[in-house]
Parts: C-alpha cells; structure tokens; sequence
C-alpha cells in the first residue's frame, strides 16, 4: 500500500525507537549551560543540558515534551554532538537545517542517523518538531560561549 | 442513519455534491475532512455568489451614485436582512465584522472601555477559545477591570455553583461565555445563564462561533446582549463574522475603529458618529465575503436546522460509540449536551503524530490546544486531536477515522 510506505518513510525504525526510549533523556547531574526550545503553536519543549569536556561536548541531555518526530530528534542529536566543538556543531545544524527545508540529505560522514529525518521535510508543518531541539542547542552554546569568552 | 434523519428527508450524499472540495483526493486518498470546526468547507452555491457579485454586481457600497454600487450596496444590505433573520434579531443589531475574535475585541474595547469601570468584574469559563479570554485579558491589563473564571465539572460541564460563588458579591457586570465549547463540545444553557447574569444586574455575551453551525439562534428568546459567530465556520468565506448587540447597548457605545462610512459629519476639528451598525463598521468593508455569508446563510435554511442537528447528532453519538472501542482512546468531556466536535488522547501517541499518520490516510483532524490553551492544560493535556463533523460528514467517514487510527496504533506498536 502507498500509504504504508510513505507512512514509514518518516515513521522510519530509528525514530520510533528513540521516540519510545530516548538515550539521553533526562538531566545531567552536573552541566555548564542550559537552554530551552519551545513551540508555542504546539506545546512541544525541548529542556537541553550540556557539560564541556575542554572545547567539546561532553555530555548532553533533554528533557522532551513532544511528538516522536521531537523526541528522537533530540536524542538523535545528542548522537551527533557529543565529542564535537562548537564550530562543528554549528556546521552540523545548519547541515540539519537545511536537510528539513529542502529534503536533500548532506553527505558528510559525521551525518549518520540524522538522515534518519530526511522525511519530515515532506511534512512541512512537522519542521520545526525536528529543528525545535537544535534551537535550544544552539540557545544553550550561546551561554557557554558567553561564560568561557 | 438513524429513523429520525429519514424522516426529515435528509440526504448527505445531495449535500456533498454541492461542496466541490469533497471530490479532492489528498495523498492519494479520498479526502475525509474532519476538521470542520476549525473552518467548514464552502458549497456551490456560496463560491457563485461570490464569483457572480466580482463578476456582474461589484463596487464599493454606500458611496456610489451609480447602478453597479447600488446593485452592490442592495446585496451587502439584503446579507444584513439575512443574518438578522438568521438570529431573529434587527438590522440595526447586527455590526459586520472580519470574526468572531474581533467582535469580542470591539465589545471589549467600546464597551468595556465605557460602560465597565475599574473594578467591575467580567466572568468566562475555563472553556473559552482564546478569543474569548485573551481580549478580557487586555481590557483587565489597561481598564482594570477584573476578570474571573468560572469553573467546569469533571464532566466538562459549566458549574453552577461556582459561578454563583463569582457573582456573589455583586461585582459582576459582564458573564462572557461560549455557546458550545470548540474542545469538549458542551453546549451551555444560554436561556439560564442569561436569566442568571441579569438577575444580578449583569450583561451576557455569548460567544457564538461552534455553535450558531450547529443549531437555530434566537437571540430574543435567549435574551443575549451580545451574541458572535464567525462566517467561515457557517459554510461561509473567511473574513466576515457578526457581532449582534441589543439596540440600547450598541446605540450608547463608541466606535471601534475610526475612518469612513462611520460617521455623520466630519470637520478638521471633530467628527460625529453614524448610528449602528454603521457607526462600528469603518472603511470599505469585506463586500464580496458579507455577500458570500448571505449565500451560506440561505444554504444552512434550505436543509434546517432541524436536520442538520439531528444529522449531527446521529455522527456524535456514532463517533463516540466507536471511538470508544479503540484501547487507549480517552475523549474529552462527557457533557449531556454536546455538539459535533470529539478531542481525544491516544496513549502513548502525540497528537500530533496522530495528525499526520491520519492525514497520509487523507483523513484531516486538528492536533494541539485549539486555541483553549488553558482548558487543555487544564485537562491535564498538552495536546489533543480532534475530529470535529459538518452537514456533509458521513457515517463512513467516522469509520475511516477509526480504521486510521487503529493504523495509527500498529505504526506505535
């Protein structure tokens, strides 16, 4: 059927296995910054928390009230940042930004399971489920960047 | 369908064929367009209205001293005589407006800046749209004026008595409070909060805008001060609505926005005021949408409105029988009295993802708070989907939303 396979085509695995159970859910016990996304037309928040390791990411965690397509959007990025510098997460969502708005997945290899995604571009009242958590990323860099100089 | 449709003679079938969109597909699929309480479709006879003033009637009303502006100006008029038939009310009570948001803003403003006094009391319920609370909000915010919310039952039913608890200290001047809830479905007893609000010397005004769709209006009988509904919602166009206010109310009130066709005389130095309506209707108006609102009006009389609440009746009971089958499936309020709109939770499920699985289905339901913020918080929710039914919802329909949602459930495992 049409419909089970574009159904699945954004409802894909790996969303739903980290819709149903998160790997950074939660809130660290010590971190260096916080920051939170909120989506006023829907009620989805996303309560991000970030420890520094040096000049990286160290740990990262959130707390998310959402959708599935929010949830693991979140936990999909926690994934992804972990281990990186700033500059690099700034490149990563931007890369991720633009995935959602125009449907093309980027090729570079530390892209990985963000592809997992690509779909919700076709959704376009869905975007900013997926981008909600890379705004509050973004709020919560900004505050250590401020903090460190 | 039920015994008491046919005898009416009620033919859904003969109402979808005269709403073009129906023959949509969307994805794919037939459409199944659930989310009628958001903004209705339009039928035939409302889009020839339309497309025949733009076509062989139009030009700017009240102005012109030419055949076309009179021909117009008759139609604009003659959809004034409509929609206060429609609310068995006078001409002269029924103000044009874009919906029913901005004519609680201009009550609120006009009236509320005038007639109400710092201190004064205005009560809503905890069920309002947010066009019903965030206006009175404002007019708190700059009048100061306070603002009181009456509380529902557990049932999602108005409560009586602690809305006797807010009017006991005599304060009260303004019980502003929906006809029929656009989340719970509940209708609130008009006639008797209306006989409440003026044994205490208070106004009432009834936000009209789910139910004036769902069942005959008669202002008189239920002895509103101020009753609102919104065209678009009524198998109309978007961007007119109506504000009725008793005669006496909107003779001594100022305008709302200033500008022309509102006034009588203006100098450089003062301008004087029109009598309503026209004192409240500033600028060219929405001519081509008021004379489209007149069309659907003279649509929803041709079926009745007995049919219609019977038809809509038969869905909400059908709705709420099968919709119960569903494990997980909790529906929001159980109210005696309750119009064609169901809000329902899916554990484990965000509302959202209920939308779009069902709308990869074709099925079209609205996911969020509704504009009810805090009721749906309130709830104890976040978000809820909501199905909500029209004169050319079938009982098919309602199936097809239960077999989305069962597929809604196996891609949540």
């Amino acid at each position: 059927m049409q419909d089970v396979a574009s159904i699945e085509d954004l409802y894909q695995n790996l969303i739903m296995e980290r819709a149903r159970a998160p790997c950074h859910a939660g809130s660290l016990a010590a971190f260096d910054a916080e920051a939170e996304g909120d989506n006023p037309m829907c009620g989805d928040r996303v309560h991000v928390r970030i420890r520094r390791d040096r000049n990286r990411i160290g740990a990262l965690s959130h707390e998310t009230r959402g959708c599935a397509i929010c949830i693991s959007a979140a936990d999909l990025m926690g994934d992804a940042v972990i281990g990186k510098s700033q500059d690099e997460i700034g490149e990563l969502a931007d890369a991720f930004e633009t995935m959602i708005a125009t449907g093309n997945t980027p090729d570079r290899p530390d892209f990985a399971d963000l592809r997992a995604l690509s779909g919700v571009h076709t959704y376009r009242s869905r975007h900013r489920c997926a981008t909600l958590p890379w705004q509050a990323l973004r709020a919560a860099l900004g505050k250590t960047e401020h903090r460190h100089g | 369908m039920s015994v008491a449709i046919e005898r009416i003679g009620f033919d859904v079938e003969r109402i979808r064929a005269d709403f073009p969109i129906l023959a949509e597909r969307v994805h794919g699929r037939k459409l199944v367009f659930l989310d009628s309480a958001a903004s209705a479709q339009k039928p035939r006879a409302v889009i020839d209205a339309m497309v025949r003033t733009m076509e062989t009637r139009y030009a700017n009303v009240h102005r012109g001293l030419h055949w076309m502006s009179e021909r117009c100006s008759d139609d604009y008029e003659g959809a004034r005589d409509k929609v206060a038939a429609f609310l068995n009310a006078a001409r002269e009570e029924i103000v044009f407006v874009r919906n029913a948001t901005e004519a609680i803003n201009l009550v609120a403003h006009s009236y509320g800046r005038t007639v109400l006094q710092p201190g004064d009391a205005v009560v809503v319920s905890e069920m309002e749209h947010h066009a019903n609370l965030v206006p009175w909000q404002m007019l708190r915010d700059s009048h100061g004026i306070e603002l009181r919310i009456a509380k529902i039952t557990e049932a999602g039913e108005l409560d009586f008595h602690d809305l006797e608890r807010n009017f006991a200290d005599g304060r009260v001047r303004l019980l502003a409070i929906t006809h029929m809830s656009n989340v719970l479905g509940t209708y609130t007893p008009v006639e008797r909060l209306a006989a409440f609000a003026h044994a205490y010397g208070a106004r009432i005004l009834l936000d009209g805008a789910q139910a004036a769709v769902h069942r005959a209006v008669d202002v008189r009988a239920i002895d509103a001060d101020f009753y609102v509904f919104s065209g678009h919602k009524l198998y109309g166009p978007s961007g007119i609505g109506v504000l009725y206010g008793k005669r006496e109310l909107l003779e001594a009130m100022p305008p709302f926005l200033g500008g022309g066709d509102m006034i009588r005389s203006v100098s450089y130095e003062k301008s004087s005021w029109a009598e309503p309506p026209y004192r409240f209707e500033a600028g060219t108006p929405a001519i081509i949408e008021t004379i489209g609102l007149g069309a659907a009006i003279d649509y929803v009389n041709a079926i009745g409105f007995e049919a219609i609440a019977a038809h809509e009746r038969s869905l909400t009971d059908h709705a709420l029988a099968v919709l119960s089958d569903i494990d997980g499936l909790h529906v929001l309020g159980r109210a005696q009295d309750r119009g064609g709109v169901v809000a329902f939770t899916l554990d484990g499920v965000h509302a959202h993802d209920v939308a779009t699985l069902l709308d990869k289905q074709g099925i079209a339901v609205r996911a969020g708070h509704h504009c009810a913020e805090p009721l749906t918080r309130r709830l104890g929710q976040d978000s809820t989907a909501r199905a909500s039914f029209g004169v050319y919802t079938t009982h098919g329909e309602i199936d097809a939303l239960v077999s989305g949602l069962r597929r809604v459930k196996q891609v949540f495992g």
